[in-house]
């Protein structure tokens, strides 16, 4: 079996409507994955013990299972207490949750690294424990660790392919549909795998640029 | 609940499964870590070039998407895997090419001097390799494959895709079975927790040993005290 072009150029706006579903989870995903990411970071610096350390292995446990069974979970779960939701919002949910843990690892290391002096300024200047947050620490904490963030968006991304485990029609799950109805999957399994390719270099190459950009050191 | 637990046997072969795919897994991928990203530090440029080429692919594509390449669109023409064995390829590929970048990294972070030192006492390159850098990078990589191992074991849940029957499968079938839905699919979060928890306590074992052989991590022994003050 060869290479058919004519099969290829076919199964082309297949793909592209999947990668629209793609795109769809995973900016969602991720703007979940940033704001929830915060949340568990400033949880586990609130002074009550039993917070922080149900916060800890609650992340703990979110980010040392996989994605397939959190999503099965979600899915099939959430119904039972009467939330019925489509498999997109399950895949989003998802998606978010579970990257938060990881991004609130990085707003963590982030926080840890704005010099002391920082916080010592704040308490000097007295401004209140809001306005040092917002003004002070937080964007200086932010801006080292946009890069990382960078990464994560692209891990997301190329994570977002298991949403078919819960019938999402994102891109590999159309490829894989456009390819029963023929079985012909050479094609497009293939051009998905480099569409992959192109978009992870691109975007490493992008996140390299931000890298020098906000370079501290 | 119990008749959830009741299918422990069904529980324990799924549970074999994945620690099965992860260490295959794993194996594979350490050798193509080392193999890789050695190349990527050599002074050729076509080798460094082979790294690229190898990590830019694997590190880029979706696990999923090699897997299904392997088993949907490979044997289309010809090539035909089992499915373990495109699995384990698949996974082992991809881990690989971050491992690369591991390898690649630690064994650039050993200082220079090091280099100079070995080449100064007339190592061959392959002693100066086995028997000073690798040594020294060893110690550097082994936190960072701590984290790709447990990516790795979680990495392993998309073999239930394709048919292969591991813990998540086992918590679908078993959901089907009883229509216990929240203690199916509970069960087996928690298996994969512990699963990782082992596995984050034996590379935390490695890398304790790993620091006693560079004599490294030691808390400091008045013995050593006084041999110093001997010597000086």
């Amino acid at each position: 079996m060869t290479w058919d072009w004519q099969y290829t150029g076919d199964v082309l706006p297949d793909l592209l409507h999947g990668l629209r579903y793609t795109l769809i989870a995973t900016t969602l995903g991720y703007a979940l994955a940033l704001v929830l990411g915060l949340v568990w970071t400033l949880l586990r610096r609130t002074p009550y013990a039993a917070v922080n350390h149900t916060v800890r292995w609650i992340t703990e446990f979110v980010r040392s299972t996989p994605l397939i069974p959190q999503l099965y979970f979600v899915f099939f779960v959430l119904p039972a207490f009467g939330l019925t939701i489509g498999s997109l919002t399950a895949g989003v949910l998802t998606l978010g949750v579970h990257y938060s843990t990881y991004t609130a690892e990085v707003y963590r290391a982030g926080i840890a690294d704005v010099p002391k002096g920082q916080w010592e300024a704040c308490t000097a200047l007295n401004l209140p424990r809001s306005r040092a947050w917002l003004d002070v620490i937080l964007p200086q904490a932010v801006r080292r660790v946009i890069p990382t963030l960078g990464n994560y968006l692209i891990a997301m991304f190329k994570d977002s392919p298991l949403l078919l485990a819960v019938n999402v029609v994102e891109v590999l799950n159309a490829a894989y549909q456009v390819g029963s109805r023929s079985l012909r999957f050479l094609e497009p399994i293939t051009m998905v795998g480099l569409l992959f390719v192109v978009v992870s270099v691109i975007s490493s190459i992008l996140v390299r640029r931000l890298e020098r950009r906000y370079a501290t050191h | 609940m119990s008749e959830v637990l009741d299918s422990y046997p069904q529980w324990v072969d799924g549970a074999w499964v994945t620690i099965r795919l992860t260490l295959l897994g794993g194996a594979l991928a350490l050798v193509l870590a080392l193999a890789f990203g050695l190349a990527g530090t050599s002074r050729h440029a076509a080798v460094r070039a082979l790294n690229r080429v190898y990590v830019e692919f694997f590190r880029g594509n979706a696990t999923l998407v090699l897997l299904y390449w392997f088993f949907y669109a490979l044997p289309l023409i010809g090539l035909r895997f089992a499915t373990l064995f495109a699995a384990v390829l698949a996974l082992g590929l991809n881990i690989g090419a971050y491992g690369a970048e591991v390898v690649r990294g630690s064994i650039n972070a050993v200082p220079k001097a090091q280099h100079e030192a070995a080449i100064a006492l007339n190592f061959t390159p392959f002693q100066r390799m086995r028997r000073v850098l690798l040594p020294q990078a060893f110690a550097l990589m082994l936190p960072p494959f701590g984290n790709l191992l447990i990516e790795l074991m979680k990495g392993t849940a998309i073999v239930s895709l394709v048919g292969l029957v591991d813990l998540t499968r086992v918590s679908k079938n078993v959901q089907g079975s009883t229509g216990e839905t929240v203690a199916a699919f509970t069960v087996a979060l928690v298996l994969y927790f512990v699963i990782a928890q082992v596995l984050q306590l034996l590379v935390r074992y490695a890398e304790r040993r790993v620091d006693r052989m560079l004599g490294r991590g030691l808390p400091a022994r008045p013995a050593l005290d006084t041999a110093g003050v001997a010597g000086g």
